[in-house]
């Protein structure tokens, strides 16, 4: 079997530029996979990363039917304090939950004392909101350049988001008068400064303006610690499902006079409509890999065929002198293997070097209002050796059908030719 | 003592509607250790009586008797494996592996029946190329010897396994009448050392040589068998 290896290697060797030319094309194949995984993935976790870390969170609860309702922002699908309180005490004994920010949202007139428009609000504690969406603090300009200091919104001042500040000519610094209907139909004005811009974000609440939530509570005349949503940080991102289930759960257990449940908890994809975008990124990635397929499957199957009709007068003389036809097989079939394997290690070899190149060269891109996002590829280590293994199987498969035609030929036959 | 008996040997081939008789109840006996030589035109049938003996091809009717075995009614892996343990083959365009050395071309077939002890292989190996007389070209290509020098690999190749009978199908077709003549001799030489049996056949009577045995194959039949041993 050693022997029939170094045949088939030497084989190889024999017709270097089909070989190099064969292997080539497989490398670039896997080459383009494995880049393309890295980057996308990178560009997906990025994008996701600015839509939960800045905006949602990763995970929201509601009272029930909120989010089915969530565009006009009703005010009667309110979490009472008490409420309020029992999801408290669930959140705080879940170890995976590093914080969570009430939010009270609700629409508005805005009026800047020559023009009024509507603008839809979130009153936040602005602490325990830039806990659970960090990134938020980027999307908020203060005016003065860059932001180096952090955004305040202490009572009295309003974030407004960007869209409105252009149209209504909006600077930080500006007094405006935010109107609401309350809850009874009444209707409240409060006199407040803008201290901050927010960067629009894809996506429902990606245009939202923020106020203190105490300032929220005086509009609407709210008395008591009403919120309409709470949205939540865990620790660790990638157990979302889990801890998801977890928390649905323990939610489902509190119920109303009616026997339902009172609360809904929602991950981010599913209030996101960015979430296909993944989505269609991971379906990309699985189409690149199919052509990665049909790239190695008919290329490695031409060059054996190749091979078997360029040799059978060999093939018939080692057939002659006893070697079986298992042993043709597995010579072609060893044949397609190395180069499988040739290909697949040096494919997977500069793949590794240009994403290590990539993120040398800081590749940046723009997001919104988020202009200077670093892509930052990787690819792990699974990956790398699935695909590998996907093209080393793939080219043994390829040479299968060649091979048994070798394994085939009779040697009367095979000698003839020449 | 006979090595090969065919009984009623026959191979036709079919063309379209007509089917050619390319041998016809061939009946021949080879003996053990003889030099054995069909020579016949071109198209009489040597190369398929030679395949047929070699195992390489199935006979259409007619038997041959090998070994104790009945050796038209193996498949084709059992052909393979009959091949490599009791046949050794010397081909008209040499057939050396071209990715291998001549050390390694004559190696292979061992390994194809694998052979025990690799230092007795190895010492083996080594002689027969000594004795076909290519012992210093052993580590170089088949592209890089001449066409004589090929064939004695060849020689080398076929005998490797210590066969009871080495099958050449017009082993000289390919080489100037001097290099043939010495091609025969040596198989000669190498018969009588190594008591194996050969047979081998061509379409040019001027080198018969040293043929102990020899068939005069034409039209698929045997015309003549002409044994030019001095009996006792
Ligand atoms: N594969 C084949 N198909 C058809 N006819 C064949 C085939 N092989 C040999 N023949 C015919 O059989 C006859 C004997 O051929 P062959 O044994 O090759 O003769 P030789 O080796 O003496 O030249 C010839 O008439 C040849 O045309
Ligand atoms: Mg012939």
């Amino acid at each position: 079997m050693f022997k029939i290896a170094k045949i088939a290697y030497r084989n190889l060797l024999r017709y270097t530029r089909r070989t190099l030319l064969t292997s080539v094309l497989v490398t670039i194949g896997i080459v383009a996979v494995l880049v393309f995984i890295a980057v996308a993935g990178s560009f997906k976790q990025l994008m996701v990363g600015q839509i939960t870390d800045s905006m949602l969170g990763h995970l929201q609860i509601h009272r029930k039917g909120y989010v089915a309702s969530i565009d006009n922002s009703p005010l009667n699908l309110n979490l009472n304090p008490k409420q309020v309180k029992k999801v408290e005490n669930i959140l705080e004994q879940q170890p995976e939950i590093t914080s969570y920010s009430m939010r009270l949202k609700f629409g508005g007139m805005l009026s800047n004392f020559s023009e009024t428009a509507n603008i839809r609000l979130n009153g936040i504690n602005p602490v325990q909101e830039l806990k659970t969406v960090p990134l938020l603090q980027q999307r908020v300009s203060t005016g003065n350049g860059k932001s180096t200091n952090p955004p305040t919104l202490k009572q009295g001042e309003i974030w407004v988001p960007e869209n409105l500040a252009k149209g209504m000519k909006l600077k930080v610094g500006d007094q405006v008068v935010l109107v609401a209907t309350n809850q009874d139909g009444s209707v409240n004005g409060s006199s407040l400064v803008i201290s901050g811009i927010v960067g629009s974000m894809t996506g429902p609440g990606g245009r939202d303006g923020y106020l203190n939530l105490k300032d929220a509570y005086q509009l609407l005349r709210i008395k008591g610690n009403e919120v309409n949503e709470i949205a939540l940080r865990l620790n660790n991102f990638d157990k979302l499902e889990t801890s998801f289930e977890v928390l649905k759960q323990k939610l489902s257990e509190i119920k109303n006079k009616k026997d339902k449940p009172i609360f809904e908890v929602h991950t981010w994809q599913k209030l996101s409509p960015f979430s296909n975008i993944a989505k269609i990124i991971d379906l990309l990635t699985i189409f690149v890999k199919i052509i990665l397929i049909a790239i190695v499957l008919v290329s490695i199957m031409n060059v054996m065929l190749m091979a078997v009709y360029e040799r059978i007068k060999e093939i018939g003389t080692i057939a002659a002198i006893g070697t079986t036809p298992r042993k043709i097989w597995s010579l072609f079939l060893m044949e397609g293997l190395f180069l499988g394997i040739f290909g697949a290690v040096t494919g997977s070899l500069i793949s590794l070097a240009i994403i290590q190149y990539l993120n040398w060269q800081q590749l940046t891109f723009s997001f919104g209002r988020q202009d200077a996002l670093v892509l930052s590829p990787v690819i792990a280590m699974s990956e790398i050796i699935g695909t590998a293994l996907i093209v080393i199987v793939i080219s043994t498969l390829a040479s299968l059908q060649p091979a048994v035609k070798a394994s085939r030929l009779e040697p009367v036959e095979a000698l003839r030719h020449f | 003592m006979g090595l090969l008996t065919t009984r009623n040997l026959s191979k036709n081939y079919q063309m379209g509607d007509v089917s050619i008789a390319a041998l016809s109840e061939v009946n021949l006996e080879i003996e053990k250790g003889t030099f054995v030589s069909v020579i016949g035109p071109s198209g009489s049938g040597k190369s398929t009586l030679l395949n047929l003996i070699g195992c390489l091809d199935q006979p259409s009717s007619g038997s041959i008797q090998m070994a104790h075995q009945e050796i038209s009614k193996l498949d084709s892996r059992q052909r393979a494996k009959f091949r490599g343990e009791h046949l050794g083959f010397v081909f008209q365009h040499f057939n050396l592996i071209p990715v291998l050395t001549v050390y390694e071309n004559v190696e292979y077939p061992l390994l194809m029946v694998k052979a025990g002890n690799n230092q007795y292989q190895r010492e083996r190996i080594l002689a027969l190329l000594d004795a076909v007389g290519v012992l210093e070209q052993q580590a170089k290509y088949p592209h890089q010897i001449s066409g004589g020098q090929m064939q004695r690999v060849a020689v080398a190749r076929a005998l490797v396994t210590q066969p009871e009978l080495v099958i050449a199908d017009e082993p000289t077709a390919n080489l100037d009448h001097d290099t043939a003549y010495k091609i025969i001799n040596l198989m000669k030489t190498m018969k009588d050392k190594s008591e194996t049996t050969f047979i081998f056949s061509t379409h040019d009577p001027k080198i018969i040589g040293e043929a102990e045995i020899i068939y005069t194959l034409e039209d698929g039949t045997i015309k003549n068998q002409e044994d030019r041993r001095n009996h006792v």
